[in-house]
């Protein structure tokens, strides 16, 4: 459908006359005749990395507004403004320049509410984008590399939440952050010194609003503006995926041209989300920081609940035994250390790792630009859920008191539920996980073989019921039998693959194990056979 | 010649190529699987019906045309609105009027804009899927080695490989940069030396009751015994805080206490009746967890609970951990009654209070 190429003619509309400059100079024109009309597929999974983009834009334009009203600073005020309940409070300047925005500066709490929900949207979709390339396996070759990217991406935006969340000083964000101290501290050797970097000395000190003010408004966002840039560029030259179906391979892309469709629909779309979190803006109130008051170390708020993506490290926390070792004069606090950095070290380092872990089971050096259906691909899915479950206990946890006071339940005995369901979640979730992923293959299967239920019961002259099966298109068909079936390795091919010799043989062995541990149960595709016996057996 | 797909592969040999674009490609007659190729394109209402097409074209129009009334409306919004004023209506309670104003405007002008485009291109803009290839991104084992080829002569010109004292003192010099910026680092902060061990309380300090403490928290009361019923409970402060100014926060995030009274016969611990006065005891506010402030007291059970993490202590026996994450007992601020009869400490924490630190042992 690409349009017939057309004799140069010299521009003479104005816009045409500007192209034509900027082509004399740059060659524009080379890229626009390969770019202009090129194919996207359409689902609507694949817009919820959009999301994540249209928040980030919108972050950024409201946060350039809040920087023109907001003062980086913790010296001390007495507050004077609109608001009386705060009247002749000490306060600092951060919270007092906040409340100022939100009573003062018209529009100002629209953009500070705008903000804040952005970035909770923001973060929400990357986790939904993510999990989706997750279990689609669109992070397989030659997508790895844009995989790490999107990690990088994702931890960002963690960072740059809590560090805008801290800004206004006031007393939850202040609380965030004794918080955030006291897990520094708890660092082995090095903890102390990091903290008193990073305060300026002790808790709370008068530098850490004007040092998270700078890495939220540059150094943060920089390093996320270029990871962003990177991460569509690599989209663009690789290509989108998409999914199995007629018509669409390995070897091509199908789908709509961005210009005139994906330019309507994807601006569009920047202007519905921007419009949605306008609305949220001016409808639903988030953040109300003149109700916290300003952070004294001495006050609390209980009940008091992180921004969502920070409820995981809360409840990992509140969960953990309090176990502390002392030993030479040292303090090894395990009860903060393990819960707020080494179990999030290693479910984030399991994360950014999976592709190349998934690459090495499977020894797959394919490219892959078909997406699998998760049920097609049933342990890592399976993992997928049990790592999902393992965080979704751990956000739950956070919000026990909440749980305890909303239901009437014993908060101990809710983290004591904690303790265990930590554990015993994700291994349930894997393994019913896995038994949901074989049933839908055998459903597909029987599909296949089959034919769909139409749900029209017929009675035979004999007496027998029966439901009519009605035959699935050759385009189902194919879709539904698209997937590759991966099986275990065994100890030769793993030894063949990699030519190893003896002194790497436990490895081999090793691979041979996970190999069988990741395919050993299978549902295997229709073969060609099977389906022409089901034909002419006129099944049902 | 017969109707249907499977027909004419025997005719062309078990493969058949319609359409351009691959529309209906390769089916082989013994792959019952085989990709049929692309399906054919359905109309909508809006490629064939005329009428159809001009409602969207003004649907979409009426968008755009509100969009952009909702965008003056929202500076008449700004410049009309006055900002104290409120409304109140269900579910959502009073809020500001100007608030509520401004982001419905600006709410209903940039979705309505949005969805006129994406209106627009659902309707009205060509919905015929068409394929593109795919490039391979790997490079051909010719360019491969054609630039390993330059990459070797690169090397080879440079000279590296053939001068390791240059090597060397390259190598060398590249991993010594780095540490000035480390280095540059060093005033960020003081280093810790001792200061997490002792807080604002010193023989004699007055133990100053929050209530009392002025707006400006430049004044404040003391306490005496007899104001301590048994059961009660005050939030404190070293005299010390109404003092310090831009410190205050440094000074109160070791230095807050509270101050409970047991009957002594409740508490367990000698050394928690020793350091307090008839049953008034006093201690750290200051989670051992991470420091946030313990603040929920059960009267009749002496529990006092941190709301951040629920660590519980028993005030009962020596701050105890009876649930929660934190290891250690809050620490005990031991006390006295001063020549006017006001509670004063009897000298700082005998241990450093708040959160665990490596050097704390």
């Amino acid at each position: 459908m690409s349009a017939t190429p057309a004799e140069f003619a010299p521009p003479a509309t104005p816009a045409g006359k500007a192209a034509d400059y900027l082509d004399q100079r740059l060659g524009i024109a080379n890229a626009a005749k390969r770019q202009l009309r090129k194919i996207f597929p359409d689902h609507w999974s694949f817009m919820l990395g959009e999301i994540a983009l249209y928040s980030f834009i919108i972050l950024l334009l409201s946060g350039i507004f809040l920087t023109l009203f907001f003062t980086p600073s913790m010296n001390e005020v007495t507050y004077n403004g609109s608001y009386t309940p705060l009247d002749g409070i000490r306060m600092s300047e951060a919270y007092a320049s906040t409340i100022n925005i939100s009573f003062d500066v018209r529009g100002g709490l629209l953009m500070r509410q705008i903000h804040h929900w952005a970035a909770l949207i923001f973060v929400m979709a990357i986790t939904v984008h993510m999990l989706r390339i997750f279990f689609t396996g669109a992070f397989r070759k030659p997508r790895e590399i844009n995989w790490l990217i999107g990690f990088g991406l994702f931890v960002c935006a963690l960072l740059e939440g809590f560090a805008g969340y801290s800004l206004p000083d006031d007393l939850l964000s202040g609380t965030g952050l004794r918080i955030a101290e006291g897990v520094i501290l708890s660092i082995p050797i090095v903890g102390t010194y990091v903290s008193f970097f990073l305060f300026g000395g002790e808790f709370p000190g008068h530098d850490l609003v004007p040092r998270l003010f700078t890495i939220h408004i540059l150094l943060v966002p920089g390093i996320l503006l270029a990871l962003i840039t990177a991460h569509l560029i690599l989209v663009f030259y690789q290509k989108h995926t998409q999914w199995a179906g007629p018509g669409r391979t390995e070897e091509n892309v199908v789908g709509l041209p961005f210009l005139p469709v994906y330019t309507a629909k994807a601006g569009g779309f920047f202007f519905v989300i921007f419009g949605f979190t306008a609305f949220l803006g001016g409808l639903v109130s988030i953040n109300p920081i003149w109700s916290y008051g300003p952070y004294i170390p001495n006050q609390i708020s209980a009940g008091s609940q992180p921004d969502w993506y920070i409820g995981f490290l809360e409840g990992s926390l509140r969960m953990m035994p309090n176990v502390e070792f002392n030993f030479w004069g040292h303090t090894l606090s395990l009860n903060v250390l393990i819960p707020s950095l080494i179990v999030p070290g290693i479910l984030f380092t399991g994360l950014a790792l999976y592709p190349f872990i998934e690459a090495w089971v499977t020894g797959d050096k394919r490219e892959h630009h078909i997406l699998d259906r998760p049920r097609n691909v049933p342990t890592r899915t399976a993992i997928g859920v049990a790592g999902a479950t393992f965080y979704g206990v751990l956000w739950l946890v956070g919000g026990n008191d909440l749980i305890a006071t909303h239901f009437h339940l014993s908060l101990e005995q809710i983290t004591w539920f904690g303790r265990f369901a930590v554990f015993l979640g994700p291994a349930f979730a894997f393994w019913l996980t896995r038994r949901i992923c074989f049933g839908l293959q055998r459903a597909d299967r029987d599909k296949v073989l089959h034919g769909r239920e139409s749900g029209i019961i017929v009675r035979a002259p004999s007496g027998e019921f029966s439901e009519i099966h009605e035959p699935v298109s050759q385009g189902d068909l194919h879709k539904l039998t698209a997937h590759d079936v991966h099986r275990p390795l065994s100890l030769t091919e793993v030894a063949d693959s990699n030519g190893v010799p003896a002194p790497r043989m436990r490895q081999a062995k090793l691979r041979a194990r996970v190999t069988k541990w990741y395919f050993g149960e299978r549902v295997e595709k229709p073969t060609a056979e099977e389906y022409h016996d089901a034909i002419s057996s006129g099944h049902h | 010649m017969s109707t249907g797909e499977m027909n004419h592969e025997e005719e062309h040999g078990g493969a058949v190529a319609v359409e351009e674009h691959g529309h209906g490609a390769l089916v082989p007659a013994d792959d019952p699987f085989a990709d049929p190729g692309l399906e054919p394109h359905r109309p909508r209402i809006f490629d064939i019906d005329e009428k159809a097409a001009k409602r969207a074209e003004r649907q979409v129009a009426l968008l755009f045309t509100l969009s952009a009334l909702s965008a003056v409306g929202f500076m008449v919004a700004y410049t009309e609105i006055p900002r104290t004023a409120i409304v109140n209506f269900f579910p959502i309670g009073a809020v500001s009027a100007s608030n509520f104003a401004l982001g419905v405007l600006l709410g209903v002008s940039m979705f309505s804009l949005g969805a006129g485009a994406i209106y627009w291109a659902r309707t009205l803009m060509t919905d015929v899927e068409f394929p593109q290839e795919r490039h391979h991104l790997e490079s051909e084992p010719a360019d491969k080695a054609a630039a390993i080829a330059e990459w070797k002569q690169g090397v080879e010109d440079s000279g590296i490989k053939r001068r390791p004292l240059i090597r060397r003192t390259l190598i060398g010099a590249m991993a010594v940069l780095p540490l000035p910026a480390l280095w540059i680092l060093r005033d960020l902060g003081p280093l810790p030396g001792n200061s997490l061990r002792s807080t604002a309380w010193t023989e004699g300090e007055l133990i100053i009751n929050d209530a009392t403490v002025s707006l400006d928290g430049t004044t404040g009361t003391g306490i005496k015994p007899e104001d301590v019923t048994i059961g009660s409970l005050f939030m404190c402060r070293p005299a010390a805080a109404l003092t310090a100014g831009e410190d205050f926060n440094n000074l109160m995030a070791k230095a807050a206490v509270f101050v409970v009274r047991m009957d002594p016969a409740d508490i367990a611990s000698q050394r928690e009746r020793d350091w307090g006065y008839e049953g008034i005891v006093a201690f750290s506010k200051i989670c051992t967890h991470v420091g946030c402030a313990v603040d929920l007291y059960e009267q009749q059970t002496h529990h006092m609970l941190c709301p951040c993490h629920q660590s519980t202590f028993d005030l009962s026996d020596a701050g105890k951990v009876i649930f929660g994450p934190a290891a250690r007992s809050l620490p005990q601020l031991p006390i006295m009654v001063n020549a006017d009869g006001f509670l004063v400490a009897r000298s700082d924490f005998q241990e450093p209070v708040g959160p665990s630190f490596w050097e704390r042992g």
